[in-house]
């Protein structure tokens, strides 16, 4: 999958003002109907062969977002553009029939848990080589090779072993790499990983993580990568987006979000979270209060009710604007 | 020509694995169900009926003389006094219009498990497909499907049966056919959708939208798999429906069936002979008893495969 020259000026995927509201029922009566405003105005751009990061607390709608880029959710408003050198650049939103089924070729998605992204009646082998068989591609005996060869490399060696067993046959880390196999089996050019370590244990999660790196560099895959967890962010992503109530408040390169964090609510996240690396001293914020529900949000700043440096301004205004700050960093925060 | 060459010369290996996988999950969820006892007794009466009624044709063809033993015209001419009791001859006695009460048992035995298989077939195959379809597309195919499952379950079965009758005459054919559509569609539909309702959200249907799978893909690789269990289940318990229904029916004299266990106690009663039991026990105890038996064996045939199929034991 090698790009022409140009190719980092144009970026893989672009989503302008991405909007997802799902409707909650609020009783008998439908007129009065309530939202969900998981993903709300998000834009951002993803390069050629690089790792985007997603983070944020759990129910800011990075699933969602996630989601939406492989055509799993539909938006509400919005546009994704992908353009992957080859076909002219096409709205996700737009396509159907054939145009979704190819598309479906190229984007593929990793989900957040090992234990349910597998049909528990099915042998690995035909859940690795389900997209080869829905998108009609080998013969039989090229499946079996092309499904060995990638349990080989993600490490599931001897992949005959493994063929003909079942998902309750294997460990979580072992499930995963089934998983990473399957999303790779027909050579997409971008992966949504929807923190496809967090269920598993500490000592697995580097293990999957390298594997997915590694592969990346050598197909030359994109990833969006969801996660709340910074040091896994710091790891797999050279740019992140913090996500908070369904908007990006922050976006970056990783490691200066890192070590100098400009919106309070990113601010928050890092003082809760050690960052190995004492030279970042930071004072501790507080940030009081529950997590927020995205259901018909009023629309001053998303995380007004819990900012420690909320003001009058803050209270009577809009919700901030993704304003850059230089040097690509972009902050949603008037005070920043 | 050479995929074609090395395409077979895998084909029976992949084939070879599918077939040891599927044998292994057989046996184990035939220990499972023989450890559950119920299931056991019930397959135990299920195979003597089956017994019963295979040999039905044999004995008709070898050694009971047709106008003699045949279950609808057949006549015990050598009998002075009809109903007669049990005899050498006719071990469970005749009926009231003289023929072998034993010969009519065998006989209805063979039609009671079709018309209980066929309705039980019919019945899942329509459920399992409503309940899954429902709960994929939901929405406006939803609410249909569901609006018609109301009116199966709110319709008068027996009214409907009689009119059936008059106008094109019910056999058991029919009859399973009749109740397959209104279960199906109805009740069975709808506990199917509930169970359907949980699987439709894994993320391995996600997963196989993502890798291009269409509708007719999800529905019949990952939703309906993994109804099955359940649906089977349903079937044991349809058929226990079925063969009562059609007890009580041809008890009724609703139905055209030319012989079964329902029909002999009907003509039982229609004889008069209804509540003498004590004198003519013959012309009710191997009818009712049938039907009671055979009813239960399905039914615990079907709780034991629930324990067989319940994830909580399948965890081990
Ligand atoms: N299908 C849906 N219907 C209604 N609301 C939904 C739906 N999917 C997500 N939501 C809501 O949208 C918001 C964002 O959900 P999302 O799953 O994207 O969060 P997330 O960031 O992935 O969280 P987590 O870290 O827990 O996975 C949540 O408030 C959730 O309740
Ligand atoms: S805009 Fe105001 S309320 Fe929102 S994060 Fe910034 S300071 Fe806090
Ligand atoms: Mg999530």
């Amino acid at each position: 999958m090698t790009q022409a020259p140009d190719a980092p000026s144009r970026p893989l995927i672009h989503a302008i003002s991405l909007t997802k509201r799902f409707p909650v029922s609020s009783g008998w009566f439908r007129r009065d109907r309530s939202f969900a405003h998981a993903v709300d105005g998000v834009s951002f751009q993803i390069q050629r062969g690089e790792s985007f990061g997603l983070v944020g607390e759990s129910g800011c709608g990075k699933t969602t977002t996630g989601k939406l880029l492989v055509r799993l959710v539909d938006p509400t408003e919005g546009k994704i553009v992908f353009d992957d050198g080859e076909d002219e650049p096409t709205d996700i939103a737009s396509l159907s029939g054939r145009s979704l089924k190819s598309f479906r070729r190229k984007a593929q998605m990793i989900f957040q848990d090992p234990y349910e992204s597998m049909n528990p009646r099915r042998t690995i082998f035909d859940t690795v080589a389900e997209p080869l068989k829905v998108q009609k591609i080998g013969g039989a005996i090229e499946r079996v090779e092309r499904v060995s060869e990638m349990l080989g490399m993600v490490g599931l060696t001897p992949p005959a072993t493994f063929l003909f067993r079942y998902p309750h046959e294997l460990s979580g880390g072992q499930r995963q790499r089934v998983a990473v196999a399957r999303a790779l089996v027909i050579e997409p050019i971008f992966i949504v990983a929807d923190e496809p370590t967090s269920m598993l244990d500490v000592s697995i999660r580097t293990g999957i993580m390298r594997l997915m790196e590694d592969l990346a560099a050598r197909l030359g895959i994109s990833y969006l990568y969801i996660t709340h967890d910074l040091a896994v962010a710091r790891y797999m992503c050279s740019r992140i987006a913090v996500m908070y109530l369904g908007k990006i408040v922050e976006q970056g390169e990783t490691e200066e979000i890192l070590h100098n964090p400009k919106h309070p609510y990113t601010q928050a996240l890092l003082s809760a979270v050690p960052i190995p690396d004492p030279s970042a001293a930071r004072p501790p914020v507080k940030i009081e209060g529950g997590v927020s529900t995205p259901i018909d949000p009023p629309p001053r700043c998303r995380f007004y009710d819990r900012c420690p440096v909320a003001d009058a301004f803050c209270r009577d205004s809009e919700h901030p604007p993704l304003e850059d700050k230089g040097g690509g960093r972009m902050v949603a925060c008037y005070k920043a | 020509m050479s995929p074609q060459r090395t395409y077979s010369q895998t084909q029976p290996s992949l084939w070879k694995a599918r077939l040891t996988l599927a044998t292994r999950s057989l046996r184990q969820s035939w220990t499972l169900f023989l450890a559950t006892r119920i299931g056991v007794i019930g397959l135990a009466i299920i195979a003597f009926y089956a017994l019963l009624a295979a040999a039905h044709p044999i004995l008709m063809m070898f050694v009971w003389e047709e106008r003699v033993y045949d279950p609808v015209v057949g006549y015990a001419f050598e009998e002075t006094r009809q109903p007669a009791p049990p005899s050498l001859k006719h071990p469970l006695g005749t009926d009231p219009l003289g023929r072998d009460v034993l010969s009519q048992l065998m006989f209805s035995a063979r039609s009671e498990f079709m018309l209980g298989l066929l309705a039980a077939l019919v019945t899942v195959s329509i459920g399992t497909i409503v309940g899954a379809v429902s709960a994929y597309f939901g929405g406006v195919v939803d609410a249909v499907l569901m609006r018609l499952a109301d009116i199966m379950i709110m319709l008068p079965v027996i009214s409907v049966l009689v009119v059936l009758s008059a106008l094109i005459g019910v056999e058991h054919f029919e009859l399973a056919i009749i109740i397959g559509i209104v279960s199906g569609f109805g009740a069975t539909g709808v506990v199917l959708k509930s169970q359907a309702l949980s699987v439709v959200v894994k993320p391995y249907v996600e997963a196989a939208k993502t890798a291009g799978g269409g509708h007719v893909h999800v529905i019949f690789v990952h939703v309906v798999p993994n109804l099955l269990p359940l649906s089977f289940l349903y079937m044991m318990f349809t058929v226990t429906g079925a063969i009562f229904s059609e007890a009580v029916l041809s008890f009724l004299g609703l139905l055209d069936v030319r012989m079964s266990w329902g029909l002999m106690i009907h003509v039982t009663e229609s004889a008069g002979y209804l509540l003498q039991v004590t004198e003519y026990w013959w012309l009710i105890f191997p009818a009712s008893l049938s039907i009671t038996l055979l009813c239960s064996s399905f039914y615990l045939v079907g709780r034991s495969l629930d324990e067989v199929v319940n994830p909580r034991l399948r965890q081990l």
